[in-house]
């Protein structure tokens, strides 16, 4: 390989090319590693303080079908998946329009060997990487807690990932935004916010009136949040229905991501 | 790659061809069917007012734009096909900064160079050497938003070498800098032009392109009006020098009319009037000899902004 032959040259860039974005990504992390360790630590212990030794309290029958399950048993893996999710949709979001609005990083990416496709891959990369720091975090929290056993249940971290992967259109919605105008802030409010509600997160889906319920079918945060609770007390569904809920939130990711490639390669090869 | 053949005038096979380059935007034509080549180590400039289409060639030639029709060759190479091959051997300036902001200074190239697959320890080396250059090993560890724009813009060429290119492509280097800032940059671009890097630039600023560039065309409304060296362009359509005279704004049509004759050429603006003549002392004599007294009178050499008022009948900055 020569510098004189430039297809020889840029192999390697096509090769790794979307882990330099991801290794890009973390070192910018250092900027905010402050304010992003204290939220990955405080968060869980604040919730899981607040829902498993307060409200827990005053919840202590009806929880599930299978006899013996605490308040905090069913809760925290809906926890765990909202956490992933609010660390998925920050990058996202403000992740891209950082990149192709406000500091213009794809941009400057895109003119090296890069390709848009990596640039995107890297961000995903990123986010899973990200959302694992979360998810573990948050798993040795509910260890402590006594919500779940140290191994057994260490299932529901995939389940939260899998939950913030399938949030990916967000990316893809972001991509096409070419002025801010405080989309994000209403996407938080009307979308997100309602979802970690009435996702069956905090109480079951079964719940809400037949007329709601199809929020939750839809919505990754219920699939997510079922599957993490068949690795703390399941089964409590058969197993097509959990085979189910990878599917679609593997698709609902997948589905995303590979939008979101496409809107940024479109943007930035005008 | 049919698409240009070397030309036999020229030793070196051309480092960018294009014929007939196009780019249209639905309706709007941004680049109009235009021809020209770069010889390796040349220093070619795109010299045009603001909309001329010059940044949609930059990007067509960065391999980051997708032409609409005619043939582009980089290096040998089709952007449509190989285009992370040529960004691997190219240096981009754009005409906005675009540094991360969230990193500081040296992270910046030690990032960047990553994406060209370089390893690491030669990344490293490569960014305190071009931090030297860029004159800014006092801000390694500086944050972006700290630096002035004129530090930015230096680093943002820094970052643009950090691959050793063979061609680096400088989107307007210093509009928006101030004349100090301007002029240490073009030493450190005189600098790279004397180590053999070709250069291609783009420039709404005459002096700019004078300074660096051995060749360019002037654009205008996407299509080429002339192409050749400062001097020859001014040589060609230009006089030797430019008489600049001001009645005031009230009088400057009416004293036009009584200046017909002197010199080849009138060109009358709304602030004062040129008159282009082989001799500017000569041509300012002939005008108080016929009773014309000027507020202030101005002789100087023709310049680029001449040919291209010559050319297109619009000043460069508007």
């Amino acid at each position: 390989m020569t510098a004189a032959d430039p297809i020889a040259f840029s192999a390697r860039s096509r090769r790794l090319g979307a882990w330099y974005v991801a290794e890009h990504k973390i070192r910018q992390m250092r900027a905010y590693l402050g304010t992003a360790l204290a939220t990955a630590l405080g968060t869980p212990f604040l919730y899981l303080f607040a829902f498993g030794v307060g409200l827990a309290t005053l919840i202590t029958d009806n929880v599930s079908a299978v006899p013996g399950v605490t308040y905090l048993q069913f809760v925290a893996p809906a926890l765990l998946a909202s956490a992933a999710v609010l660390v998925a949709s920050e990058e996202y979001t403000f992740g891209v329009m950082l990149g192709l609005k406000w500091n213009l990083t794809f941009v400057a990416m895109n003119a090296t060997p890069i390709t848009a496709r990596q640039i995107v891959d890297g961000l995903m990369i990123f986010v899973w990487f990200r959302m694992l720091i979360t998810t573990v975090i948050y798993y040795l929290a509910m260890v402590v807690f006594g919500a779940v056993d140290a191994v057994g249940s260490v299932g529901t971290i995939v389940a939260g990932l899998l939950a913030g992967f399938a949030f990916s259109p967000i990316a893809a919605y972001a991509a096409t935004i070419e002025e801010d105008r405080g989309q994000f802030a209403i996407l938080q409010r009307t979308v997100i916010l309602p979802l970690t509600l009435f996702s069956g997160t905090m109480f079951p889906l079964t719940q809400l009136p037949m007329f709601l319920q199809w929020v939750g079918w839809l919505s990754p945060l219920w699939h997510a949040s079922e599957l993490g609770r068949q690795f703390v007390f399941g089964p409590t569904e058969p197993i097509w229905l959990s085979v189910l809920h990878v599917v679609y939130l593997l698709a609902l990711g997948v589905l995303g991501w590979q939008l979101c490639a496409r809107v940024v390669g479109r943007r930035l090869n005008k | 790659m049919s698409a240009h053949r070397p030309r036999l005038d020229r030793v070196a096979e051309p480092v960018i061809a294009a014929r007939g380059l196009t780019k249209r935007y639905k309706d709007f034509v941004a680049v109009d069917a235009i021809d020209f080549e770069v010889a390796p180590g040349e220093s070619f400039g795109l010299l045009g007012p603001n909309g001329a289409g010059k940044s949609t060639t930059m990007r067509m030639v960065g391999a980051v734009s997708t032409r609409t029709a005619g043939d582009l060759g980089i290096l040998g190479l089709d952007p449509n096909e190989h285009g992370p091959a040529i960004r691997s051997q190219l240096g981009v300036v754009p005409q906005q900064d675009n540094l991360d902001t969230e990193l500081r200074v040296r992270d910046n190239l030690l990032v960047y160079g990553r994406y060209f697959g370089l390893p690491r320890a030669q990344v490293a080396a490569r960014a305190d050497e071009l931090l030297d250059f860029a004159q800014l090993k006092d801000k390694v560890k500086a944050k972006i938003d700290d630096l002035s724009g004129g530090m930015k813009r230096r680093l943002t060429i820094a970052r643009a070498l950090i691959n050793d290119p063979r061609i680096l492509l400088l989107d307007e280097p210093t509009t928006g800098l101030d004349p100090q800032a301007r002029h240490i940059l073009w030493d450190r671009l005189f600098r790279l032009k004397e180590q053999g890097t070709t250069l291609v630039l783009t420039t709404h600023y005459m002096d700019e392109a004078e300074q660096l560039c051995d060749r360019l065309v002037v654009v205008d409304k996407g299509r080429i009006m002339a192409e050749g060296s400062p001097a020859a362009l001014i040589r060609e359509h230009s006089s030797r020098e430019v008489l600049e005279v001001r009645f005031g704004s009230e009088r400057n049509t009416t004293a036009a009319a009584e200046l017909q004759g002197i010199g080849d050429r009138l060109e009358v603006l709304p602030d004062r009037i040129l008159i282009y003549s082989a001799n500017g002392e000569d041509a300012l004599a002939e005008v108080t000899r016929r009773g014309l007294e000027p507020i202030t009178s101005l002789v100087r050499r023709s310049s680029l902004e001449d040919v291209f008022l010559k050319l297109t009948g619009r000043s460069l900055i508007e």
